[in-house]
């Protein structure tokens, strides 16, 4: 490195424009692969951009703690936008008010599946315990699960990595098993993605349709509800 | 668009408050999606400004979650060692969820939508 490149190393390790920036770099090129695969489920844009920033920083010899200080920007948006979802979900309020039991019933059936099938296969494959009590919450949006890891004796940061797997994964998934299942309301679509895959799983529904997203977003703040009153008394039951 | 910010922040920071005044397991954002929904419907619905600021910023949802998802690279060493039961829980155990609250919501929706059919 010239001497002069090297300053400007030393300015930009030091300043969160880089991590802002990247972050906001990585996503417009994960959008714009995901436009080019038509939308595809498989290219999810969360995904992408994690990978291209996770070997950017590995490359570079970047921490996570520099990186951080400046796409904590970003990241500090996802409070605004939770509280931005009461406006979708408000543009469906006629349709949520009469179907209010079957939702409460789905979501009881949702909320405990999410986190005793993850709890069981993860024990039934070797998990150590604080991994499975980690993957407990891991269908719940991020400030919830982790506040409901520490509760139940889990580890915070691995859950939150546990979560973001999750919402990816069913993101991308979701679809097939909808075609699979011949599920076509998109409002059930919506709602079951939002169970298992919060945040992650709403921004897919969105993409669907505006219906599939507010359901989601409901689906979303019930489960992470639920999930925080149930937790803590099931799991102690559940691991002995 | 700032006036649409200013009451999502707005919200947010009485959601905080109130979560953390009485100790509730719910998040401060989750509570100001609350508020703000029992104030819209108080209201009558949002005014165009809130609900074009409010596309805005959820049509980029996915972004939001990026900086937490590179967290990742904090964990290379238990991922590696239990990657195996990790990826099938997850896998199987999402898939799982999906497909079961869909088939029972549609089931619910169904019996709930034509009682007069039901025996």
């Amino acid at each position: 490195m010239t001497p002069q490149l090297g300053e400007a190393w030393v300015y930009l390790a030091a300043s969160p424009l880089l991590g802002l920036t990247m972050t906001l770099l990585a996503y417009q090129g994960a959008t714009w692969l995901h436009r080019r695969s038509g939308g595809h489920p498989l290219a999810n844009p969360v995904l992408l951009a994690v990978a291209v920033l996770v070997a950017l920083l590995a490359l570079t010899g970047t921490s996570y703690q520099t990186y951080f200080d400046g796409a904590q920007f970003v990241h500090f948006l996802l409070g605004p936008a939770t509280v931005a979802l009461a406006i979708p979900l408000y543009a469906q309020f006629d349709r949520l008010r009469r179907m209010a039991l079957p939702l409460l019933g789905a979501l009881l059936v949702g909320s405990l599946t999410a986190a005793l099938s993850a709890v069981a296969i993860g024990g039934l494959l070797g998990a150590s315990e604080a991994t499975q009590l980690s993957l407990a919450p891991k269908s719940v949006t991020t400030p919830i699960a982790m506040g409901i890891a520490e509760r139940i004796g889990g580890l915070p940061s691995l859950t939150a990595i546990l979560v973001i797997a999750t919402g990816i994964l069913g993101a991308m998934g979701a679809s097939f098993i909808y075609r699979a299942l011949k599920i076509e309301d998109d409002a059930v679509r919506g709602f079951a993605l939002g169970i298992a895959s919060h945040g992650i799983g709403t921004a897919r529904a969105f993409q669907e349709s505006e219906q599939a997203g507010a359901f989601a977003a409901l689906a979303m703040g019930l489960n992470g509800l639920m999930t925080a009153l149930l937790l803590p008394v099931v799991m102690p039951w559940v691991t002995g | 668009m700032i006036g649409a910010i200013t009451l999502l922040l707005v919200f947010q920071l009485l959601g905080e408050v109130i979560a953390r005044t009485l100790a509730l397991p719910i998040p401060g954002p989750v509570i100001g999606m609350a508020l703000l929904f029992a104030a819209l419907a108080l209201r009558g619905g949002p005014s165009a400004d809130l609900r074009d600021t409010a596309q805005g910023l959820l049509q980029h949802l996915s972004l939001l979650f990026v900086p937490a998802g590179t967290g990742v690279m904090l964990h290379y060493q238990r991922l590696s060692d239990e990657w195996l039961p990790l990826a099938v829980s997850l896998l199987l155990s999402t898939a799982l969820t999906i497909g079961l609250s869909a088939l029972v919501l549609r089931l619910l929706i169904r019996r709930s939508a034509a009682p007069k059919d039901a025996s």
